[in-house]
């Protein structure tokens, strides 16, 4: 399918490990930055959220002289390129390898989380895209202030819509990762019977803690706790 | 099956029908009544093909060979799973106390761009052969039989081994895969050799020539959803699709270790 010589037929890139091994690892950037996402925001619950998230995001745009911002930036826009390249190309191999479905067919195994992971995927990306433009760069936020983050939330979620769309994207995004976080252990080769469960519980419960630490903040806005 | 203490049932099939490979298929719907439940299930699908025999119609073309459960040669899609409902065993062991009076059965090929249909229920799992070709062996040297025991195996890796080493390469796995990957089988036939000291020499090689050639045969690849292991006959876990996913990317980054110099010999 591609043309670049690095993904040719026996290269690393070519291969349907080698595009897993990318999932993976670009997976992993991901999702630790949404953990790391999820844990800055929490000062909203400070005792002054206006300052203490205000200083936070002067602390963002100034570490390493204010190229430190933009190469997170570009490391996450890279990753989800990748990410989205791999998944693409892997999805486009699987279809094609059943060419003719089965008039019936039961799953033991697999969850919906596992059958789903492409369209939860596909329905993250344009939440990713969404929240770029409502509380990153204010295109579609009702009364965006400029380095104001806590403000912009507030005023942001009291939109009833918008924090329905929030909360259900952060379940979605729970699903991608109770089942990602454990199919990146398995696809780096770092698998053991001893450790299968434990790792399994690990991904549900570190998905857990990005979706609730994520939803409590349009549900406290909603409750009139941040205001 | 003389004087059991079985009863009958009476079953309707849905079979799938494909004169050939590259001809359309469908499913054709037959009855068939009187079915003991101490039969097999190809014991019974030898009934229904007797009686379709005395009627001058063509039977069901099915894979199988030993009827022990250990050759890997049959495989039927029974209601939506490979091998049928029970756990851990092949169709050719499955037997119709596994069924009710009056079920309806969707009977089905393996289904994958890697298993071609050759007729009806029959597939062709060359591509497995194929994989095996590229790297399931060792290099040992002939002559008198070597002592027992002369290399010591830790008898983890050897439990291991043999754990990987029940693959019958039936193609369950494939079959029950939503990609139809065949990482599992792949995965069992180079983990049974790289838990071994006599598979290290091919190790690198080993992991890939036979996961390119698993590709090439146009095989998905793993979401980790896990419906292999729990269709697959012998019990192959999905660990060992974690342990070749190791063994190819190390074989991937260590490749090429040594650059030719002036003065190697070509006579190789």
């Amino acid at each position: 399918m591609s043309t670049v010589a690095l993904a040719g037929p026996g290269t690393f890139l070519g291969s349907s490990i080698g595009k897993k091994v990318v999932m993976a690892v670009t997976g992993l950037m991901l999702f630790g930055f949404v953990l790391g996402h999820m844990a800055g925001n929490l000062q909203v619950y400070l005792p002054h959220p206006e300052e203490a998230m205000r200083s936070y995001a002067l602390f963002l745009h100034g570490f390493l002289h204010g190229a430190g911002i933009w190469v997170a930036r570009l490391g996450l826009l890279a990753a989800a390129a990748l990410h989205i390249w791999a998944a693409t190309s892997l999805t486009i191999q699987n279809k094609e390898a059943r060419p003719v479905g089965y008039r019936q067919w039961v799953g033991w195994e697999s969850t919906y989380a596992s059958r789903t992971m492409r369209w939860s995927g596909v329905i993250l990306l344009s939440f990713i895209i969404f929240h770029l433009l409502h509380l990153t760069t204010g295109q579609v936020h009702p009364q965006f202030e400029d380095m104001n983050p806590y403000r912009n939330l507030v005023t942001g979620f009291q939109q009833l819509p918008v924090s329905i769309f929030y909360i259900l994207s952060m379940v979605l995004l729970g699903m991608h990762l109770a089942h990602g976080v454990w199919s990146m252990l398995q696809t780096l080769g770092l698998s053991h019977p001893r450790y299968k469960k434990l790792a399994q519980k690990a991904a549900v419960a570190f998905a857990s803690l990005v979706v609730l630490g994520n939803i409590s903040f349009p549900i406290a806005v909603l409750a009139g706790i941040l205001k | 099956m003389g004087g059991g203490t079985g009863k009958n049932l009476n079953l309707k099939l849905h079979v799938w029908r494909q004169k050939g490979p590259n001809v359309e298929g469908q499913f054709v719907t037959y009855d068939a009544p009187g079915i003991s439940t101490e039969m097999s299930f190809l014991e019974m699908l030898d009934v229904v093909n007797e009686r379709l025999a005395e009627k001058g119609e063509e039977g069901i073309a099915f894979d199988h060979d030993c009827r022990e459960g250990i050759c890997g040669t049959c495989g039927i899609v029974i209601d939506g799973r490979p091998h049928g409902p029970r756990p851990r065993t092949t169709t050719c062991q499955l037997h119709m106390r596994s069924f009710a009076d009056g079920d309806e059965l969707v009977l089905e090929p393996w289904r994958a761009k890697g298993f071609p249909i050759v007729k009806d229920l029959m597939v062709d799992r060359g591509s497995l052969d194929r994989i095996i070709a590229t790297g399931g062996f060792i290099t040992a040297p002939t002559g008198t039989i070597p002592d027992a025991n002369a290399i010591p195996v830790p008898k983890e890796n050897a439990d291991i081994a043999m754990d990987a080493a029940a693959c019958i390469g039936c193609g369950a796995c494939v079959a029950a895969c939503p990609n139809a990957s065949a990482m599992l089988f792949t995965a069992a036939k180079i983990t049974h050799l790289a838990m071994f000291p006599q598979g290290q020499p091919e190790r690198s090689s080993r992991a890939l020539r036979m996961v390119a050639q698993m590709d090439a045969e146009g095989f998905g690849s793993c979401t980790n959803h896990g419906e292999c292991e729990s269709a697959c006959p012998k019990g192959i876990r999905v660990e060992f699709i974690a342990r070749m996913n190791a063994d190819f990317v190390v074989a991937q980054v260590t490749k090429g270790r040594r650059e030719a110099q002036a003065g190697d010999s070509s006579a190789g």
